[in-house]
């Protein structure tokens, strides 16, 4: 653990279990940063871009539309008072960080911290005026992170400053501070709300044992998905060169609100309108290519999606962290196409739907997002059943985006996607206990999709197949996908490692220990001999007796192919990172295939 | 084989390396630096890739191409990467002059670089994993002799 300075006592309560909501393209960065806010003890979520790394390593690149901000932006509104603060990157692919931004700020009022490789001065007073709290330079250190409450800390107080002076009088002009987001700290003068809100808060940090002043009050008029709506629909009303506060305001009708809440919201909503300007010029150029993209490769990135959302939560009690509460990492990846705003599905909440701030673009968007977030429950459950547990429902799900992905057309085959899931689903289930190899899975699988058969046994490693998929060779696709994902993720690992994965694996592990003992042989030349042999000696005992016993150790060498080490066995770990090096220099699906057949029985 | 001289090999590289990142090292993730520097891997070839990909198409988008540049910089930032990162840095002076030529020998530099790196850490991981080995094959052998107590009866006899 890394000893800073930071010792003084407050450091106890308050900033322990801060929330923060990590959002960054690069997953890289994405994985050190969650585990310096969890050295700090902040409770970390990550809003992640899917698709192409994490699977890549054996897979095409797949080229999503993102999703990325905009799950972000979907969680947050999910869980409103779920975040006490946002990290998020300036340049990434799917939306600018900036624009994330305007958003939260619009939207939740939390302070936002932004990051970047690039230092430049303009940059950063882009990111103040945008109403940043902080701009923090890549790489960054676990020092800078530890002190971001401060930024929560100085928010709440600002507000209390706010409800103090304000419960003076009726209507006070306060002094414009540096940041946008002190605005917002405007209160109203309604009794109830404020001692619902304070109660609220409290209830919060009761149990995090805090005596902090910040932490009791929270009162703060939040502009909530429907109050921005009445905003909206009120400035589209008044025409939007006329508009003023006090005409919105009226219009409005909302009693507790102000006309300074009103006017500082305003003034963010112009700013984010003509950022929006921009971005929609830059979009229909950029979405076009990114459509063709992501339908020829596997946005197939949706069944791993589907099951990447399941965490190190518990397999066998199919419970799931994402909106609740937990303490450890929750990897979310909610997917979104643009392909997907052409298919409104009646399963979704119609509150998720409905998260619409803004003109056209934008609702397209908006209903992805309401799409997405329902999404990922039911992707949870995805995972499931590839161990042989029940298949809820909503399992149709997982196969419904990868229709669409496939076929633009196919939007009514949501519908048959619903009616397909019981013969799918007993197919799934002859599939979660695979004992053969991957061709006689694929031949178990078929719905009478040629292309899967061979592309499984290929691409046992790879996602791509997944293009081809049928909404049922999608679920036998998700199967292989899923572990892989599983296995990206080091905290989901163990639990969901045994079983499943040794009877399916067995076939490949002959071969696949044989390569492997020979590459690190030769890597071993290179070290001391007597050292080496004896290493080997050991080695080979180990390897053994991991084999025989087909316990994690074993699995962990298909692990490592797919891509983590996670918590290993030793001698595997060697023998499989001299593997894995060699696959690294190999980005070619081509190439891939070559590979699998040499290591794997067909 | 000298312990010593090979712990202060590994704490030469780490120190020029991975400081703050092995310091993230914990139980739950005793591999923490492989994973990431795999992450890395893979991310980075991919960047690499793309942006090969992006200076052979006529003409060339450099708007596109400082994009992809920024991600590969911020991805060998995450490793503390420097010589990279300084490569990337002149390579974005090329795309700022949009200097098509310049561009492509900035980017035989950042590969240039970028293999010296995977070099480098191979060595680092095969090192580190070496000292492993020789601590457990330590502590193996240690239980071993434990468990044979007529092999240390015959020993003391």
């Amino acid at each position: 653990m890394m000893e800073n300075g930071f010792s003084s006592p407050r450091n106890d309560a308050f900033p322990a279990g801060l929330r923060v909501l990590v959002v960054d393209d690069d997953p890289t960065w994405l994985k050190i940063l969650e585990k310096m806010l969890k050295k700090c003890s902040y409770e970390v979520v990550i809003a992640r871009w899917h698709s192409d790394i994490f699977f890549s390593c054996f897979c095409m690149f797949l080229v999503t539309t993102s999703g990325l901000a905009r799950d972000a932006l979907c969680l947050l509104r999910e869980k409103k008072d779920g975040y006490d603060i946002v990290i998020s990157d300036v340049n990434m692919p799917d939306m600018d960080g900036f624009k994330l931004l305007e958003h939260v700020g619009l939207e939740m009022d939390l302070p936002v911290i932004m990051m970047s490789v690039d230092g430049e001065t303009r940059r950063v007073m882009k990111g103040v005026q945008h109403g940043a709290c902080d701009y923090l330079l890549k790489p960054i250190r676990m020092k800078e992170l530890r002190n971001i409450w401060q930024h929560v800390f100085r928010k709440r107080i600002h507000e209390v400053k706010d409800i103090e002076s304000l419960e003076g009088f009726e209507c006070i002009q306060m002094p414009r501070c540096g940041s946008d987001e002190s605005d917002d700290g405007y209160l109203f003068t309604g009794e109830d709300l404020t001692v619902r809100k304070r109660k609220e808060s409290e209830n919060k940090y009761e149990d995090r044992d805090s005596g902090d002043p910040s932490s009791t009050k929270k009162a703060r008029v939040v502009w909530s998905v429907d109050l921005h709506q009445k905003f909206v629909k009120a400035v589209n009303q008044i025409g939007f060169d006329k508009v003023g506060p006090k005409k919105i305001l009226d219009l409005m009708n909302v009693p507790w609100l102000t006309r300074e809440n009103v006017a500082s919201h305003l003034q963010k909503y112009r700013l984010y309108l003509s950022r929006l300007q921009k971005e929609n010029e830059l979009k229909t150029s950029v979405g076009g290519t990114k459509h063709t993209d992501s339908s020829k490769d596997s946005a197939g990135g949706f069944g791993l999606q589907s099951s990447m959302n399941m965490h190190h939560n518990d397999v066998s009690n199919g419970s799931y962290g994402f909106s609740g509460g937990n303490s450890f990492v929750q990897n979310v990846n909610p997917k979104s196409l643009e392909k997907k705003g052409s298919v409104s599905v009646p399963i979704t909440e119609p509150k998720r739907a409905l998260t619409v701030d803004i003109p056209d673009p934008c609702k397209a968007r908006s209903s992805q997002i309401g799409f997405d977030s329902s999404f990922t429950p039911l992707g949870s459950q995805v995972d499931f059943t590839a161990f042989g547990s029940t298949i809820p429902t909503q399992y149709s799900w997982c196969d419904v985006p990868e229709v669409q992905l496939k076929n633009q057309t196919k939007s009514t085959q949501l519908e048959d996607g619903f009616s397909q899931l019981p013969p799918s689903r007993s197919q799934h289930q002859i599939q979660a206990d695979p004992i053969k190899p991957a061709a006689s899975i694929s031949s178990g699988s078929s719905a009478g999709d040629g292309d899967i058969k061979t592309k499984f046994s290929d691409s046992q490693y790879r996602s791509n197949h997944i293009n081809h998929a049928t909404p049922v060779g999608s679920s036998v696709d998700s199967l292989p996908v899923q572990s892989k994902n599983h296995i990206a993720n080091p905290q989901a690992f163990d639990p969901l490692s045994t079983t499943a994965w040794n009877m399916k694996n067995q076939g490949f592990n002959l071969s696949c220990i044989s390569d492997l003992e020979s590459t690190q042989r030769n890597i071993n030349c290179g070290i001391e001999s007597s050292f080496a042999s004896l290493d080997e000696d050991l080695k080979s005992r180990w390897l053994h007796g991991d084999y025989l016993a087909m316990n994690p150790g074993l699995q962990d060498i298909d692990f490592l192919e797919y891509y983590d080490p996670g918590p290993f066995a030793e001698a595997p770990l060697h023998l499989c990172d001299s593997l894995r090096y060699d696959y690294d220099n190999l980005c070619e699906p081509t190439e891939y295939s070559i590979i699998d057949q040499g290591l794997f029985i067909a | 084989m000298d312990r010593n001289h090979l712990k202060h090999q590994v704490l030469n590289m780490r120190r020029s390396l991975f400081d703050q990142l092995e310091e993230l090292k914990d139980d739950a993730n005793p591999n923490f630096v492989e994973e990431i520097v795999t992450l890395f891997y893979t991310d980075s070839a991919r960047l690499i890739q793309n942006i090969e990909q992006a200076l052979v198409n006529k003409p060339i988008d450099f708007v596109r191409l400082d994009d992809m540049l920024h991600q590969f910089k911020g991805s060998s930032s995450s490793i503390g990467a420097k010589k990279v990162k300084e490569a990337c840095t002149q390579f974005g002076e090329y795309i700022s002059a949009e200097n098509a030529e310049g561009c492509t020998r900035a980017l035989q530099l950042i590969k240039q670089e970028y293999a010296v790196l995977r070099r480098k850490l191979e060595t680092y991981f095969q090192v580190y994993r070496w000292r492993d080995n020789l601590d457990k094959l330590r502590l193996h052998i240690c239980s071993d002799l434990h468990k044979e107590p007529s092999g240390l009866a015959i020993c003391e006899n």
